[in-house]
Parts: C-alpha cells; sequence; structure tokens
C-alpha cells in the first residue's frame, strides 16, 4: 500500500486515505476544440514504465488534490506537490534527475527534447 | 507405534493435562503440545486423506509448511476449517475432526480413485470435462463442486471477535530465531522503536532443538538470557504467536496474532491484525526442509528429518520404533543421533551421497549407527502406516538391494531459506548451486517510496545454515537496514561455531534412474496429489512456463502454497525441459504466508459497524412510527410509514392519495446542500450545471443539470441564489459528497485562479417538505412569514419564521402539489417535524415516505437519478434540452455532448409508457421490436426506467426510453417479462398528472 506526504497538510497518507485521480498535467479541451484533440484528452492516456505523474486527493484529510512524481516500477516517490500548476515544479524535475540520470520531462510529455 | 517418550521434552508441561477429542475419540495430551504432538503421543498417525486420490496421510512437519495435517476445529460458532495441527496449540477440551473422507477415516470409498489414479493425470478435469458442452451446467460443475474444497465451510456466524491494530515502527524483524534474536539485539541497541514478531509461541526457533554453544552458553540459555536483555530495553516490543504474513508495497506489514486459539474461554479478541508501517523490516524467517521425491513418500510415517527430532526434542514424541533415515545432507544426521539419544532404533541411514557425510556422519556411526552411502529408497512399504523400506542405489534405476522393516521415514532433500517476506513485494532470488537453493539477491531489494530497499534477509533466510554464519549473517543485515535510515548500532554478533559439514548435493528424483512406476507413486505436492510424473506429463504436453505448468498441475496451489513441493516440482520440471533450475524460476509468493483467518481481515468492520448509518434528525420518529426503511446511501430512508395491519403497497398508496388530496410531510433533511460562495461563483456554476445560474435572481431557485466531462447526466437538484455572491446548491441523496468533491476537484486542478469557497453544509440543516392543497393552510396556522402566492411565488425561496422556528422556505415541488420545502438548523429538525405534525391534524397530515415520492414524482415525468440515469445517458435523450443553455460558450459535458455519438437521432429518448390493460411493467423490461440479432436474440428498441402503479391514475404507469420514442405519440410496444408473456404498453408524454402545472402554482 503506498503512502504520499500531502503537500497541503504535510501527513504522510496511506492510499486507502487518499483517492486516485489519473494522469496529472491533463490540458482541458472543451467546445471548440477537434474530436481528435476532445478525445484524446478525454481518453489517451500515458502508461509509462518509470516516471510517472498522477494526480491524488487527500480524500480523508484536509480533502486538497496534490500531484505526485512516483516510478511505475519500483514505486519510488520522487515528490509531491501542489495541484495548481501546469508542469511539475524544478526541484522535483532536478530530484527525478539525480536518481534517474538522462531522464527528461520531454521523456514523459512525450514532446521531442 | 508413535508414543510418548517417558523424559524430555522441553515444551510440554507433564503436570497439566489437557482432554481432546479427534473425530469424536477422545485422547490426552499435556499443557505445551501442538495437536499433532498430541496426536502422535496417543499413535494417531493417520491424520487426513489427501485432496484427489483420497490416500491416507499422516504428519510430515512440525511447523507451518504442513501440508497433511488439516483438521476442522471447533462447533458452531467456533467452528474453523483446514487448521494445521501442526501449528494447533492444544487445551482442554479441543474437538478436532479430519477432512476429506467418506464415510470415514479409516475407510474412505473415494481412496478408489487412487486406484484410478493413471486415469487422473495432469489436466484431468481440463481433458475431461470439456465435452459434451451440454454437459457443463448440470453434470460437470455439480460432480466438480462436490469434489473440490478440503475442509467443510462454517454454515454458523463467527462467534468470536477480532480486530486490528496500526502499528509505527522503525524496525520490524519477522521471525523470533537466533538470527531475529541477534538482529532485535542490534537494531536495539541503535535505539529505534523495533517490533519483533515470531509466529510460534516459542522463541529460538530451531537452534534450541539442535542445540550448539553462543556466546559460550547453549543456546536455549543464550535465548533465555537475550530475552530477558531485550524485554529490557523500552524500545523493543516483543510479540509471540504473531505472524508477519504479507509484505506490502511502501513497508506496510500485515502481522497476524493470535490471541486466543489457545486459550478459547478467555475473554478478548481471538485475532488481531497489525496493520504495520515499518521503515525497514528484517526478514528472519529461517528455512524449511525440503522432502524427497521416491515412491511411496506420501504413506503416513514419512516425515521430513527435522520434524521427527522436533517431536522427540520439543514434545517428548516419539513419531516410531525404528526410523529409517534418507538424506542427501548432513543435517538429517542430527535426526538420527536425537533419536538414537532417547533410546529409539535407527536401522540405517540412506545417505544419497557416494561420499557419505561429514563430522556428524562420523558422530552416528561412533554410535553405533548403520550408514550406507550411494544409497537411496526405491519404495516406501506400507498403507495407512509406513512398514518397511525398500533400498536401492541412489544411482541406478531401483533394484531392491534389501528391505528393512521401520514404521517412520525421516527424510531430507536439503533446505530452502523461506523467502516469502522477501519477495511479497518484489525482491529477487538468485540460484544459489552449492546448496540447491533459491535465495534472496540482496542487490534487488524491494522497493521503498525513498528509492531504497525496504527489506532485508537474516540468517538462513539469506542462506547460511550453520549456527555461526547464521549469527553473522543477521548482525550485518541488520546493520545495513539501520544504515538505510541512517541509524547505527553498537552491538556485536554473538559468537558460535559453524560446524563443519560435508556438501549437500541435490536430489531431486530417488533413484536418479526411477522408472515411471516408481516417479508415479513419488509425491511432489501431498495436499494436492501432484506426482513427479504429472510434472513431466505437463512439460511433455508443451506447459513449459512454470506458472502455467503450476496450473495445469496444481503444483504449490494448496493452502500450503506449497511450501515443501515448489522446488522440488521445478527441478523436476528444469529436467525435463532440458534446462536449469534458474532458467526456470519460481512461481510467484504472495501474501499471506500461510492463510489468516477471514474475521482477522475484517476486524471490527462487522454488523453495525461495517458501516456507519447516518440519520436525519427525525430518524428516531419514523423508527417509532412505522418506518420501512430503505437504504439510500449510507442513509436509511422510510420507505413508507405502516399502520396497523396493512400492507407496503397499501401504505404507499394511502400516502401517495393522502398527500395529493391533503397534506403530506417528507424528511427531506438527506438532500445534499452545497453553498458555492465568491465573487466567481456565479461563472463556476455555470461551468458546473448546464443550465445559467449566474443569472438567477437573489430570491430565486432554479432547476439543475450536472453532467460529467465526457456528457452524461451525474446530479441534478434545485440552485437557489442565496445572495449577490452566494449559492445554495441542492443535490440528490446521495449525490452530496461526490458532488461537492466534483466541485472541489475542477475548482482545485483547472480554475484554482477562481475566487470560490464551497462548503458541504447536508447535515447542518433538517429539511421538511409540506405538501399538498393544505401545505398553506397548516403554514399560515402556524403563523410567522407570508407564505402566500404573491409574497412567496412558485420557484421562489425566502428567509422568515413559522411558528416560532428560524426557518429558510423554498417553493419547489417535485410532487407537483402546493409544495414548500422548509429548512430548519438540524437541531431544531425534531422539533420543528413535531409541531407540523400537531398542528397539521385538522388538516390530515401524514408523514410520507420514498416510494410516494417516487410515484408522484413519475406521475408529474420527472426524472430520478439513478432511475432515468444510468451512466450512459445525456440530458438530450431525456428530453431536457429546455434545461442546457444555448447561451453559454462552455459547460462540462459540453463538447461531448456535440460528439458524433450523442447526436445520434437513433439515441433512445424518453416517453410515457401507459399500460394497455392497466398492469405495471416488470421493473427493467426491454422493448421488444423485428427480428433477431447475432446471438438469435429478440432486437430491442428501448427499455423501461421507472414503472409503477399510480394510485391517482389507478393504472400501470412507466417511464422508458424507446428509439424515436417522442415522434411515436400513440404506437403501442411490447414488453416481454421474466417467465413468459408480455406487457403492451402506448407510447404518452411522461407527464401523467397535470400537465399544465396548476395545482403546484397556487
Amino acid at each position: 500500500m503506498l503512502t504520499f506526504t500531502c503537500p497541503n497538510c504535510g501527513e504522510a497518507k496511506d492510499e486507502t486515505e487518499l483517492s486516485a485521480g489519473g494522469e496529472a498535467h491533463l490540458t482541458r479541451f472543451g467546445p471548440g476544440s477537434s474530436d481528435a484533440e476532445f478525445e484524446a484528452y478525454l481518453f489517451e492516456r500515458k502508461n509509462p514504465k518509470g516516471v510517472h505523474f498522477e494526480r491524488w486527493r487527500c480524500a480523508s484529510g484536509c480533502g486538497k488534490w496534490f500531484h505526485a512524481a512516483r516510478c511505475t516500477t519500483t514505486n519510488e516517490v520522487f515528490g509531491t506537490y501542489p495541484a495548481q500548476t501546469t508542469e511539475p515544479p524544478k526541484d522535483i524535475i532536478d530530484h527525478i534527475v539525480t536518481r534517474r540520470p538522462g531522464w527528461a520531462f520531454s521523456d514523459w510529455t512525450g514532446e521531442g527534447a | 507405534m508413535s508414543t510418548r517418550l517417558a523424559t524430555g521434552g522441553r515444551l510440554i508441561d507433564r503436570g497439566t493435562q489437557a482432554e481432546f477429542t479427534f473425530n469424536g475419540k477422545r485422547f490426552k495430551g499435556h499443557g505445551g503440545d501442538t495437536l499433532a504432538s498430541a496426536m502422535l503421543a496417543n499413535d494417531q498417525m493417520l491424520m487426513g486423506r489427501s485432496f484427489k486420490y483420497h490416500r491416507p496421510r499422516g504428519v510430515v512437519t512440525a511447523d507451518g509448511s504442513e501440508p497433511n495435517a488439516l483438521m476442522n476445529l471447533g462447533e458452531e460458532g467456533k467452528f474453523e476449517p483446514n487448521a494445521r495441527a501442526t501449528q494447533t496449540e492444544l487445551f482442554d477440551g479441543l474437538k478436532a475432526a479430519s477432512q476429506n473422507h467418506f464415510p470415514s477415516l479409516e475407510f474412505d470409498v473415494g481412496a478408489v480413485n487412487a486406484k484410478l489414479s493413471r486415469f487422473l493425470p495432469a489436466g484431468f478435469y481440463y481433458k475431461m470435462f470439456i465435452h459434451p458442452r451440454p454437459f457443463w451446467a448440470h453434470i460437470y460443475e455439480p460432480f466438480i463442486r462436490q469434489s473440490a474444497g478440503l475442509g467443510k465451510a462454517p454454515k454458523a456466524r463467527d462467534a468470536d471477535r477480532y480486530e486490528h491494530f496500526y502499528a509505527y515502527v522503525d524496525v520490524l524483524i519477522a521471525g523470533g530465531g537466533i538470527a531475529g534474536l541477534q538482529a532485535a539485539l542490534t537494531a536495539g541497541a541503535s535505539g529505534l522503536d523495533v517490533l519483533v514478531v515470531e509466529q510460534t509461541a516459542h522463541w529460538g526457533g530451531r537452534a534450541v532443538v539442535d542445540g550448539g554453544e553462543i556466546d559460550g552458553k547453549d543456546a536455549e540459555v543464550w535465548v533465555t538470557d537475550t530475552l530477558a536483555a531485550l524485554e529490557a530495553m523500552p524500545n523493543v516490543t516483543l510479540r509471540n504467536r504473531c505472524q508477519a504474513s504479507g509484505v506490502y508495497d511502501h513497508g506496510y506489514i500485515t502481522c497476524y496474532e493470535r490471541l486466543r486459539d489457545h486459550t478459547p474461554q478467555e475473554p478478548g479478541p481471538r485475532h488481531r491484525l497489525w496493520r504495520v508501517r515499518a521503515r525497514q523490516t528484517v526478514a528472519a524467517t529461517g528455512a524449511i526442509e525440503r522432502p524427497i521425491s521416491f515412491a511411496g513418500n506420501d504413506i503416513p510415517g514419512v516425515m521430513l528429518a527435522s520434524a521427527v527430532r522436533d517431536y522427540v526434542v520439543n514434545w517428548a514424541v516419539s513419531p516410531g520404533d525404528r526410523t529409517v533415515v534418507v538424506t542427501n545432507n548432513d543435517d538429517a544426521y542430527r535426526t538420527a543421533i536425537a533419536l538414537k539419544g532417547a533410546g529409539l532404533e535407527v536401522p540405517v541411514i540412506l545417505d544419497a551421497r557416494a561420499g557419505g557425510g561429514g563430522a556428524l556422519a562420523e558422530e552416528a556411526k561412533a554410535l553405533g549407527i548403520r550408514v550406507e552411502t550411494g544409497r537411496g529408497i526405491s519404495t516406501v512399504k506400507g498403507g495407512k502406516r509406513v512398514t518397511g523400506v525398500e533400498i536401492c542405489a541412489q544411482a541406478g534405476e531401483g533394484s531392491v538391494l534389501e528391505t528393512i522393516p521401520c514404521d517412520v521415514v525421516a527424510m531430507s532433500g536439503g533446505w530452502s531459506p523461506v523467502v516469502h517476506l522477501w519477495s511479497h513485494c518484489g525482491g529477487k532470488l538468485i540460484w544459489d548451486d552449492a546448496q540447491a537453493m533459491f535465495k534472496p539477491n540482496p542487490e534487488t531489494a524491494p522497493i521503498g517510496a525513498d528509492g531504497q530497499g525496504f527489506v532485508v534477509t537474516a540468517g538462513s533466510a539469506s542462506g547460511p545454515m550453520g549456527l555461526g554464519e547464521v549469527l553473522v549473517d543477521a548482525h550485518d543485515a541488520t546493520v545495513a537496514a539501520l544504515g538505510r535510515i541512517g541509524a547505527k548500532s553498537k552491538a556485536q554478533a554473538a559468537q558460535a561455531a559453524t560446524p563443519a559439514e560435508a556438501a549437500m548435493e541435490a536430489v531431486w528424483m530417488m533413484p536418479q534412474g526411477a522408472g515411471h512406476k516408481l516417479r508415479s507413486k513419488a509425491w511432489l505436492d501431498f495436499q494436492n496429489d501432484v506426482k513427479v510424473s504429472d510434472v513431466q506429463l505437463a512439460a511433455q504436453e508443451g506447459f513449459e512456463s512454470v506458472e502455467h505448468a503450476k496450473r495445469y498441475t496444481t503444483l504449490g496451489m494448496a493452502t500450503d502454497q506449497g511450501k515443501l513441493s515448489n522446488i522440488n516440482g521445478l527441478a523436476v520440471l528444469a529436467k525435463e525441459l532440458g534446462t536449469d533450475i534458474p532458467n526456470v524460476g519460481t512461481t510467484t509468493f504472495r501474501p499471506p504466508y500461510t492463510p489468516i483467518s477471514m474475521g482477522s481481515i475484517a476486524g471490527e468492520a462487522r454488523g453495525e459497524l461495517f458501516q456507519p448509518v447516518r440519520k436525519t434528525p427525525m430518524h428516531d420518529w419514523h423508527d417509532a412510527n412505522g418506518a420501512h426503511w430503505e437504504p439510500v446511501g449510507q442513509w436509511r430512508r422510510p420507505y413508507t410509514f405502516l399502520r396497523g395491519d396493512e400492507t407496503v403497497e397499501e401504505a404507499v398508496t394511502r400516502e401517495v392519495k393522502n398527500t395529493r388530496q391533503a397534506l403530506g410531510l417528507l424528511d427531506a433533511s438527506t438532500l445534499g446542500k452545497i453553498i458555492v460562495k465568491g465573487p466567481d461563483a456565479g461563472k463556476f456554476l455555470d461551468m458546473m450545471y448546464t443550465n445559467m445560474m449566474s443569472n438567477l435572481k437573489v430570491g430565486r431557485c432554479r432547476y439543475g443539470l450536472m453532467c460529467s466531462e465526457n456528457g452524461f447526466l451525474s446530479d441534478d437538484g434545485v440552485v437557489a441564489r442565496i445572495d449577490e455572491d452566494t449559492w445554495l446548491c441542492h443535490t440528490t441523496s446521495g449525490g452530496a459528497d461526490h458532488v461537492h468533491a466534483h466541485m472541489e476537484e475542477w475548482l482545485q486542478t483547472e480554475w484554482w485562479d477562481w475566487k470560490v469557497y464551497t462548503a458541504n453544509v447536508t447535515e447542518q440543516y433538517a429539511q421538511v417538505a409540506v405538501v399538498g392543497p393544505n401545505a398553506r393552510r397548516v403554514l399560515e396556522k402556524l403563523g410567522g412569514m407570508d407564505v402566500s402566492a404573491e409574497a412567496l411565488s412558485f420557484m421562489g425561496w425566502a428567509d422568515g419564521e413559522i411558528g416560532g422556528f428560524k426557518v429558510r422556505a423554498y417553493r419547489i415541488s417535485f410532487s407537483g402539489e402546493l409544495s414548500y420545502e422548509i429548512a430548519v438548523p438540524a437541531h431544531q429538525g425534531r422539533a420543528f417535524w413535531d409541531t407540523l405534525l400537531d398542528a397539521g391534524e385538522e388538516f390530515g397530515v401524514m408523514p410520507y415516505g420514498t416510494e410516494a415520492l417516487h410515484i408522484m414524482r413519475a406521475e408529474k415525468g420527472f426524472i430520478m437519478i439513478g432511475d432515468e440515469t444510468d451512466g450512459t445517458v445525456i440530458p438530450q435523450d431525456l428530453g431536457l434540452n429546455w434545461a442546457i443553455s444555448k447561451k453559454k460558450d462552455d459547460f462540462i459535458g459540453k463538447r461531448a455532448q456535440e460528439r458524433t455519438h450523442m447526436t445520434d437521432p437513433k439515441r433512445w429518448k424518453l416517453v410515457g409508457l401507459e399500460t394497455v390493460d392497466g398492469s405495471v411493467i416488470p421493473d427493467g423490461a426491454y422493448a421488444i421490436s423485428e427480428g433477431t440479432n447475432a446471438n438469435g436474440q429478440k432486437n430491442v428498441q428501448g427499455r423501461v426506467t421507472s414503472t409503477y402503479h399510480s394510485p391517482t391514475l389507478e393504472r400501470g404507469i412507466a417511464m422508458g426510453l424507446v428509439l424515436n420514442g417522442p415522434d411515436r405519440m400513440g404506437e403501442v410496444i411490447t414488453f416481454p417479462k421474466v417467465g413468459g408473456g408480455s406487457v403492451d404498453a402506448k407510447i404518452v408524454d411522461p407527464v401523467f398528472y397535470d400537465p399544465e402545472g396548476e395545482k403546484q402554482n397556487v
């Protein structure tokens, strides 16, 4: 059972005290977007082997959403940070790079470095 | 025969007697006995029947790896199946019964399966029960169900209590043998919080049986002294009868503590499940001895060599007078020496190694024990008990050289580290060729949240088997674990010599050239009756993956999870596939280590504590006045209020008619209430609802629809604008928490710069719907605020006072009648309810329940979330286009509702359905159309979403989603019933009652 520390209340929470919200840093597509854009936003999710960014909610705690950077193969948690951002903060990225040399955020977004 | 020895027995208290029964027969044992040791002391070697062939089986081990000695224990609410006799501590009054036999353990008709064993090969069920297909349901399934399973399922409700216990420690040490105790000394000296758990009642593990000196003391004295030292450390907690049973992500460990199994008459919970978070876990879980595969190795009396000496040393039980020892290593000589020391006969030690053993072999020879090297067992003789062995050359094909009478065979095929806790969460193994074992690869530990390993193995669990090396490994492993969390220990490893032993030699088959006849009598998995020949057949039939071979043969799939059988089985598989054992690999180790009780998993979460019940302030009144309860989410709501002898249907009809004709009261407190406030609240609600909420005027209400981002209708309710920047959103009864979470998700993760605050105030208010033609009269009688049509018009709300209560009154109606929903602070809910009942008496007041509510809303054609919607329905399907704003650029679900499938004119649409004969369409019925689909089923053109008998119209009415429904008014469609027959219904407008809305708007 995973543990994450909520960046809002500072509590280390068990997975059962949290609710999972899937992939982080999605860009919302609304009216005016193409079918392809909207479908990608609604349904297409990354399934990386390795570094991943996820949304979690401190459901049985302070109620706030936060983001976690986690390795999907080892379950190492590189860090958690508030959800009010469109991309991971630099200290999180830096820490991931020290733990996974050669990794870059563009590896995750799929956009060329 | 097996019997109690006159002297000795470290663990038994000869001063206490414990009487117990086995299959109704009365036996006596001592305090400190296990059920297995006490049965052996009473010459009860036959303890069960095997699963498939119903072969007679005796105890093989003295610990948790036992495959055979499984018992039904206790009776009624204390009944438990599949209990291992080896792990069941004896108490006075224990009742045990053997399993899997008919009519009796001694004579079992199912044993005929053994005679047919060549017709029951690996994969028998897959091969036999496939053709012909029509036999599946009525012939094969009952047959398989009859023969499936070992123990009986309990019938009575569990009479015991169970609990969970949460613990947070720095270091968890699993195992209380000398490795675990050394690890505890090392970890304890660091000053960190340490929890040490031992699954048995006793500390010291094997060392206290096998002897040796630690720090210049006898091993048993060292164990006693060490325990005393640990008990004196305030940071160390010791728990026996507590098994670390599972290791999960991020250092979550479950420990299974058996508190009352040995003293069931004492008060308190029976089992306790520890839910531990440990920064580091030290698995000092020891090793398990392996059987050897020779013909007849399952006959009662064939036991593990270590178990034989456990019974002699720990419980003063002689498993038999004459024990033949068969081994491929030096350790089993200890058994021969222990038996000789107890005055028992060891006619021969058969050492499969051509070169024989080391110092222990010399010691055995010096005691006058005959030792034969390069020899093995061709066949064990006997039926319900070993009567002798036929000796052969290990290198040959099994020609019998000599027959030796004996009543016990003590076998040892070497040792396998208990790597389960290491492996549960992903720790990898490496093959140690010298010791023929899989052991943990310290390079690939399970990884914790910090990216470091969080498990180490200590002692034999790591691979070393000698006394001194075990202690050194335990100390070093613990120091490594401490290092990961930045701690140090001043403790030193205890000093002990590691006796020199000759190398073991792997023996996967005895003799090595055994023909098919011997192989088909050589058992690998005793509990599931898997033989060497079965695994070979599986390999020949192409089941090359160890996971496939396991499932095809059922090797290792019994309650013992292959603790004895897996390594031998995969060695046979590897040989048959012509590859090495490491290439075959192991199957997956899954928690728990041994089965744990379902009760311990549930803990306190049973009965009333399973889920808390939410009660409205009026709950007790309802309960005292005939409420027929219905669960709605975690709430309980009255379905109807029963009076006298009336039926539920009669009560509902009465309530509907009375509300339509006089005055009804509904406890609407469960309705969700969410305050949305802030400068951007209007903009936010325009995104949350399909309709416009920002232009709602203060003092007014509007019915709103809420969709998910993929367009489907998820909730509805009336929204009231309280002031310039405050709205109050009503949600469905079950939906408040979900809707609140939905709002917060968007606010926090998408529009976090919008200035909006939400609060779920559902339980702050009691709410009563005052409904019916007399609604206004009763409120006016109570006096206070002006509730006239002019002052408080339909879809308006106002704050004020009624009958002395501070209230907020909403002119909204879910019934089609004149209706006020009146909110008061929760603590005044009951008083307000009582006041309304008193004042309403002259107006014919009656409370009504949820079913009357449902019927009245259906008569009005109002949709109900969960009836008309099921997660695939969009508002447009329900004819609710009027509630979808055309002016707004965006709302949650808008883009999705533009997708091609959502705009497909062939989507089924909401209509009313009026049965031609006045009967009621069954719930969930489908309307059929012409032709059949690819599966030969009738095509469908619609389905019922709500269906009731309408007391008002005195006929069956329904709502349903029908293909092109709104364009087919007046058409009659057919709904078949389950079990035959059908109902014809006319497509009509969904508003059956007062379509002009004259009654509610007065």
